[in-house]
């Protein structure tokens, strides 16, 4: 309530924090530790901590158009698909096309951009459960067409040999390389989505997931608002694709299930909906949670599910509220009035 | 081709009884809770295994008034179930928020699923079938005596669940419970005692389908709930979310639209779309009929307040 009102009179400052370096250094604490130790962890730890980074950046896309929208997408993993896919066909034998890495992220990322937009024309006159319904029907129907389109995607078996991946000079092969390059893109993403919601369009997002009537009401774009955040949210969905097939080398349909997509939503859900440390929480617990309990075998995902529906008993609104995100912090520590 | 086409109407509407049946359970849940049970798809599965159980249990495999038992005590077994997951995992959440019990519903799906396999076994069972065997030859179209059990038993338990619901009163209960609860509660009916009889009877039904499923094709699989369980749910969704009848020509319509599209697009595309994309097809359906039907083909309009997440955030 408060940071939305802040947020509708940036103007008046009242409650801007007076100092900004305590919050920043709090903040930018979390990357540096994670670049200190990160590459001194073994292989097997540093992985899991790749993945955990990967869906908290993959929470941070969703986030905009679940979190600050208020629209249930439950296709998500199709955007993912679409940038896995891009770097899959656009850096392997599969076409014997072999472009650089950054040329490909932003491909990639454009293509799900894309995506979301011709998605979100049709779709964004539904509200609720059928907009949620319509996500993961497309979802779905991007998988079975990867599973079906032989020609292009190799259907099930995947498209394996997938090109090292090299940035300006740097090999991405190493899981250590892959750390550099997700603590970046967490860094980037985290500012991106922090600031999307300071601003106007957060707060016309915010007015649209609260009452899309009256949002309209008071003159806001209601469709292009939400076709801005749906493109948005699926940009970094494909820029998290790219990554992760230039990490795998490897991709096939069976990484794009409806599941994933269920993972990312959890992710931000249990976190807490519509804050950023939501979903770096979220991710951390459920990437982390899969892998202590790896010991139990088989149990290991009736005991995940058990343990998804005891948190979500506990805290239905996730672990930490909308209202303690990144400027709550900013304020807390710079001495401004929360 | 007049038989061929008798031939697969005759199996869209095997299928169609099969996503009528699960479809049910969706529609009921809906209408009352507002909430998309996706432990339902399981308890479908968890169905189809416990009537194999059964089957093992009281030597009664391949005989058809041994499966009428059997479904029988499933159906209660699984009605149980579903009453005792609701209890569990879905009212301690009830008016807190619209997304909480749908994840909730993930996870007990989850549970279940992983329950039925630890059980179970991950590798597909060969299911004995519980349905009698023979077939009839009508105009060059072959009919199994299998599917036209299904047929009947589906037709016998929608018909009764109509009876149930429009002419009992614990049925007037369910219906004014889903029309209000709120309103319901002050004129004397207790809402959690309506829900809990949805959560018996859908599951319920939803675990007679697992058998008559299951006997079908002869084998069952701790994953199988998952494609179904959509495809019923688009069933629902196609005949109106909420409604009875609705869910019962959304389960045909999408048998008759499942079988003929499978049947007929590689013919008319010149084999460009095989049958393979089968599954399209459903979601196709799905994502047509939400963007220009919403309310479905039987639904009242279901107001849209009532199912956005707006109170989540």
């Amino acid at each position: 309530m408060e940071s939305r009102a802040r947020a509708a009179a940036p103007a008046s400052g009242a409650a801007a924090p007076r100092k900004l370096w305590p919050g920043a250094l709090a903040m930018l604490a979390v990357p540096v530790l994670l670049l200190i130790v990160g590459p001194h962890l073994p292989s097997y730890p540093l992985r899991i901590l790749d993945m955990i980074l990967l869906y908290a950046v993959l929470g941070l896309g969703l986030n905009i158009i679940v979190g600050y929208a208020g629209l249930l997408d439950l296709g998500y993993v199709a955007f993912y698909a679409i940038g896995a896919y891009s770097w899959a066909l656009l850096a392997s034998g599969q076409f014997d096309i072999h472009l650089p890495f950054a040329l490909v992220l932003l491909i990639g990322a454009s293509l799900a951009g894309l995506a979301g937009i011709l998605l979100g024309i049709p779709v964004l006159r539904l509200r609720g459960d059928y907009l949620a319904i319509v996500t993961l029907g497309f979802g779905e129907i991007i998988r079975v067409l990867m599973n079906n389109l032989d020609v292009v995607t190799n259907g099930p078996q995947g498209i394996a040999r997938i090109d090292e991946a090299h940035l300006f000079g740097w090999t991405l092969s190493t899981p250590d390389d892959f750390l550099y390059l997700l603590v970046a893109m967490l860094v980037v993403v985290f500012l991106f989505v922090w600031r999307i919601q300071e601003s106007a369009l957060g707060t016309a997002l915010s007015a649209v997931r609260e009452d899309q009537d009256a949002a309209r009401g008071c003159g806001i774009n209601t469709t292009r608002v939400k076709l801005v955040a749906f493109a948005f949210s699926a940009f970094i969905g494909g820029a998290c694709g790219v990554v992760f097939a230039a990490m795998q080398r490897f991709v096939s349909p069976e990484s794009f299930t409806f599941w994933e997509s269920l993972v990312i939503v959890l992710v931000i859900v249990v976190g807490g909906l519509g804050n950023p440390f939501g979903a770096l929480l979220g991710a951390t617990l459920l990437i982390l949670l899969p892998e202590l309990l790896r010991a139990y075998a088989d149990y290991r995902l009736l005991f995940y599910g058990m343990a998804l529906v005891v948190i979500i008993l506990a805290r239905p609104r996730g672990l930490i509220s909308r209202q303690y995100g990144p400027s709550w912090l900013m304020r807390r520590l710079g001495g401004g009035k929360c | 081709m007049g038989a061929l086409i008798l031939q697969q109407t005759i199996n869209a509407l095997t299928v169609g009884s099969i996503y009528a049946l699960i479809a049910l359970g969706y529609t009921m849940v809906y209408g009352v809770l507002r909430l998309i049970n996706f432990a339902h798809s399981e308890l479908f599965t968890a169905g189809a295994f416990i009537g194999l159980a059964l089957a093992g249990a009281l030597g009664v495999a391949g005989h058809p008034t041994g499966g009428l038992l059997v479904g029988f005590i499933t159906f209660v077994l699984i009605g149980l179930a579903g009453v005792s997951v609701e209890i569990v995992a879905y009212r301690p959440l009830r008016g807190t928020s619209r997304l909480a019990p749908m994840l909730s519903a993930l996870g007990m799906a989850v549970v279940i699923q992983n329950a039925v396999m630890l059980i179970g076994g991950r590798r597909p069972l060969i299911y004995p079938s519980f349905l009698p065997s023979g077939v009839i030859d009508v105009f060059g179209a072959i009919i199994t005596y299998k599917q036209i059990t299904i047929f009947l038993v589906a037709v016998i338990l929608m018909v009764g669940l109509e009876l149930f619901v429009n002419r009992t009163n614990l049925g007037v209960r369910i219906r004014a419970v889903a029309e209000n609860a709120e309103t319901a509660s002050l004129v004397g009916i207790n809402p959690n005692m309506a829900i809990s009889l949805i959560f018996f009877i859908g599951p319920g039904l939803g675990a007679v389908a697992g058998i008559l499923y299951s006997s079908f094709y002869g084998v069952a699989t701790f994953t199988m709930g998952f494609v179904i369980g959509m495809k019923a749910f688009t069933a629902a969704i196609l005949g109106g979310i909420g409604s009875i009848p609705g869910a019962v020509l959304g389960g045909f319509l999408l048998g008759f639209i499942e079988t003929f599209a499978t049947a007929w697009m590689p013919v008319l595309s010149g084999g460009l779309i095989g049958t393979e994309y089968r599954d399209i097809f459903a979601f196709s359906v799905l994502v047509l009929i939400l963007l220009f039907r919403p309310a479905g083909l039987l639904g009242e309009h279901v107001s849209e307040e009532t199912m956005v997440y707006k109170s989540d955030f």
